[in-house]
């Protein structure tokens, strides 16, 4: 462990390498995974949330910040948004404007108190060094807020309401129902929705000219339904696709791979099993499709969309089993056993239909 | 003497058994130092140990073989001091945070605070990043994934995480859109046959073809399983016989009595004996699903469909209360009170319709 971690030069405060204003010089010799070669770097390459844009756009025109809200699902450019802002505020100075606290730091109630009082407290000038105006205000972001107790929320209260002269608040989550109704009544609140199918693929599109890698649209369409509007998984999956095949392009079949989705004969055939009533068939399919590695959620996502439109189905047989799959999917994240939760799902199949 | 499952162990991505192109097309990926986070998951015994040491050899050379074992050690805020096992080489370190039990956020982000902030070894410049191998993150708290997102996202490129879990149904999927996700599927049962004659080719061994196949039939897509098997039977006997028994491990065996005890009476003082053998294998470590599924398979070889259907109705309700609740041995033993309930009924009502 030792070696591991003396291996290599000391490096106090070396926060800056993997701060993005050095990443710029770096980039051409560090490899970095596209998804951060492509984060948008200015409020202009933020795709789709035209809402906080355009707000930001206005700040960047001198407005004064209100304290906001993000929340919305994963990779739909919360924090890629607040950062590239912070970045065009305050330019040079951005390493003394930003306070960047999320899920990993520890962010108890004294944290909250000390952490941020201490850095709020110090006020600042409205002139850069160089003399360009910026903002009188600094900035703390607290990514991931969904992960803090109800009781650090609470002495934020305090702190966001004593400190607004000279510091605004950013907060960041996934679902907003987890953080406390005094903070979002002040904050300005925006949802990012997921990005939608066109402007995925415009992205998409461009990120596969800058690398030179050969597609046809069927295999983007594939890969933009499967990451449901998550920008950043579909990204992720673009490389991965390309990075695993080695020269040649990607096709339509590894994309399927990469996102772990079920062939759909699979589904196919666990419903002709259980049509048949044949126990011991279904549970030698659920062990298969186990063993296989596919994840039991994604097994019930996938029959649920199967059976939805399915014409030779009653609405009572589909409505049977939809309930069926709501709960197991519930126990199943609680960290119920996949094994059992298919088998009961598999057994209400077969008296259904 | 080594066991034969690390004798035999492939070191390089030309000589893994099965699953042959997507050996070929990770030692693509690994080509280019862009490679995002990567997150192997596949059920135990299909081999993604080996995949990722074999990957992480490609990338650094064989100085990853030169394994440590040491204790780190990590203090909480309330001053409380955990130890965990670590096993370093120069380039990588493997963790299993999930150890640490609730205090496993810290270890995670001590872990990749300090190695990011030291570069790599400069020697030859071979890679610029170091790698951290997480081991059963799916078993991570929810309260440390939520503190690895932007964690992995800040520091990615002085250092690359390795995850490993059974299923990622348990892992968050703020963590899976940051991964590549790589499933292992286990090896089929004609691909274990084949290792395992293999093997005894190499040892000079003749296996019987119906040796072989039967300790695949029996190790449950589990490689590792069948290999250790296959060496037990070596040492049991040897010139191989193709009937020869195949030793079960202990606690399977356990279990399948337990059931058969179930079956056999159904009454409050029977169910006293089922809790202490519960209590037994809960002693020795045996996981809860693992009780839970032999239990169930076995229960379920004697009852007829509309039984089999109740049962298992019964059995996912209290396998899901089980994780909510703090004690295992009460919805163990409230599932088994239920099955005798119902058991009964059934027995007293084929004995009618006779
Ligand atoms: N609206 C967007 N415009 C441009 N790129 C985006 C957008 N949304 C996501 N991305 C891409 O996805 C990546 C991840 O985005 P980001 O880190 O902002 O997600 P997030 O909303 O903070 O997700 P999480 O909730 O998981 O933290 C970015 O690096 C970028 O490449
Ligand atoms: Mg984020």
């Amino acid at each position: 462990m030792d070696a591991f971690l003396r291996g290599g030069k000391a490096s106090a405060g070396d926060e800056a390498s993997t701060s993005k204003g050095r990443k710029e010089d770096k980039k051409l010799k560090k490899p970095t995974p596209w998804v951060e070669k492509y984060r948008p770097r200015t409020v202009d390459d933020i795709v789709e949330q035209n809402e906080i844009v355009a707000t930001l756009k206005q700040c960047l025109q001198g407005a004064d910040l209100p304290h906001f809200l993000f929340y919305g699902p994963p990779g739909t450019g919360k924090t890629s948004t607040i950062i590239a802002a912070a970045r065009q505020l305050f330019g040079d100075m951005y390493k003394d404007r930003i306070l960047e606290l999320n899920a990993s730091d520890d962010r108890g109630i004294q944290v909250i108190r000390e952490k941020v009082k201490s850095f709020s407290q110090v006020s600042v000038s409205s002139v850069r060094p160089d003399g360009k105006p910026c903002p009188p205000y600094k900035i703390v972001i607290l990514d991931e807020a969904d992960s803090m107790t109800a009781a650090a929320q609470a002495a934020l209260r305090r702190t966001m309401e004593k400190e607004t002269r000279s510091t605004r608040f950013c907060l960041i989550c996934n679902y907003v129902s987890c953080i406390i109704q005094p903070l979002t009544s002040r904050c300005a609140k925006y949802r990012f929705k997921p990005l939608s199918r066109e402007t995925m693929i415009k992205r998409l599109n461009l990120i596969c000219l800058e690398e030179k890698v050969s597609y046809d649209t069927r295999t983007l369409d594939l890969l933009v339904d499967m990451s449901g509007g998550d920008l950043r998984r579909a990204i992720t999956c673009l490389q991965s696709c390309v990075r695993l095949k080695g020269e040649e392009g990607i096709v339509y079949d590894d994309i399927l791979e990469v996102t772990g989705v079920i062939p759909d004969n699979y589904i196919e055939n666990l419903l002709d099993v259980c049509r048949q009533h044949n126990y011991d068939k279904m549970e030698h399919f659920v062990e298969e499709i186990l063993s296989k590695a596919y994840c039991a959620p994604q097994v019930l996502e996938q029959i649920q969309e199967i059976i939805i439109p399915r014409p030779d189905l009653t609405d009572a047989q589909k409505s049977h089993i939809c309930e069926k799959i709501a709960v197991c999917s519930w126990r199943l994240q609680d960290g119920a056993s996949e094994y059992i939760q298919l088998l009961d799902l598999g057994c209400s199949m077969i008296e259904v239909l | 003497m080594s066991l034969w499952v690390d004798k035999y162990r492939p070191n390089s991505f030309s000589k893994i058994d099965y699953h042959k192109e997507q050996g070929q097309r990770l030692k693509n990926l690994v080509q280019h130092g862009d490679f995002p986070h990567l997150l192997f998951y596949g059920p135990s015994g299909a081999g993604k140990k080996t995949r990722i040491m074999i990957l992480l050899r490609e990338l650094y050379g064989s100085g990853v073989e030169k394994l440590r074992m040491e204790h780190m050690n990590f203090q909480t805020p309330s001053n409380k001091k955990i130890e965990i096992m670590t096993v370093a080489s120069n380039y990588h370190i493997e963790i299993n945070a999930s150890d640490a039990g609730i205090y496993d956020r810290i270890v995670v982000m001590e872990l990749i605070k300090n190695a990011a902030q030291t570069h790599q070894l400069d020697a030859n410049e071979q890679r610029e990043f170091k790698v951290i191998l997480l081991t059963e993150v799916d078993k991570l708290t929810k309260d440390a994934q939520q503190a690895l997102r932007r964690t992995m996202e800040k520091y990615i490129a002085t250092c690359r995480l390795i995850l490993c879990a059974n299923s990622i149904s348990q892992v968050i999927p703020a963590i899976r859109s940051r991964c590549l996700s790589i499933r292992v599927p286990s090896p089929s049962n004609v691909e274990i046959v084949s290792v395992l004659l293999n093997i005894c080719k190499k040892e000079g061994l003749t296996i019987p073809m119906e040796l072989a196949t039967r300790i695949a039939e029996k190790s449950e897509g589990n490689l590792r399983r069948a290999i250790l098997t296959c060496e037990a039977c070596k040492v049991n006997q040897y010139p191989f016989d193709k009937n020869q028994k195949i030793v079960e491990p202990d606690w399977q065996n356990y279990i399948c009595e337990t059931a058969n005890v179930i079956l056999k009476e159904q009454t409050p003082q029977n169910l006293l004996n089922v809790r202490s053998r519960l209590y037994e294998l809960l002693c020795h470590g045996i996981p809860t699903e693992l009780i839970f599924k032999y239990l169930l398979k076995q229960l379920l070889t004697k009852c007829d469909m509309a039984v089999k259907r109740e049962v298992i109705q019964v059995a996912s309700d209290f396998e899901h209360s089980l994780h909510r609740g703090s004690k295992v041995i009460f919805h163990l033993e409230a599932f088994v009170a239920k099955f005798m309930a119902i058991y009964l009924q059934y027995m007293e009502d084929t004995v009618r319709a006779v």
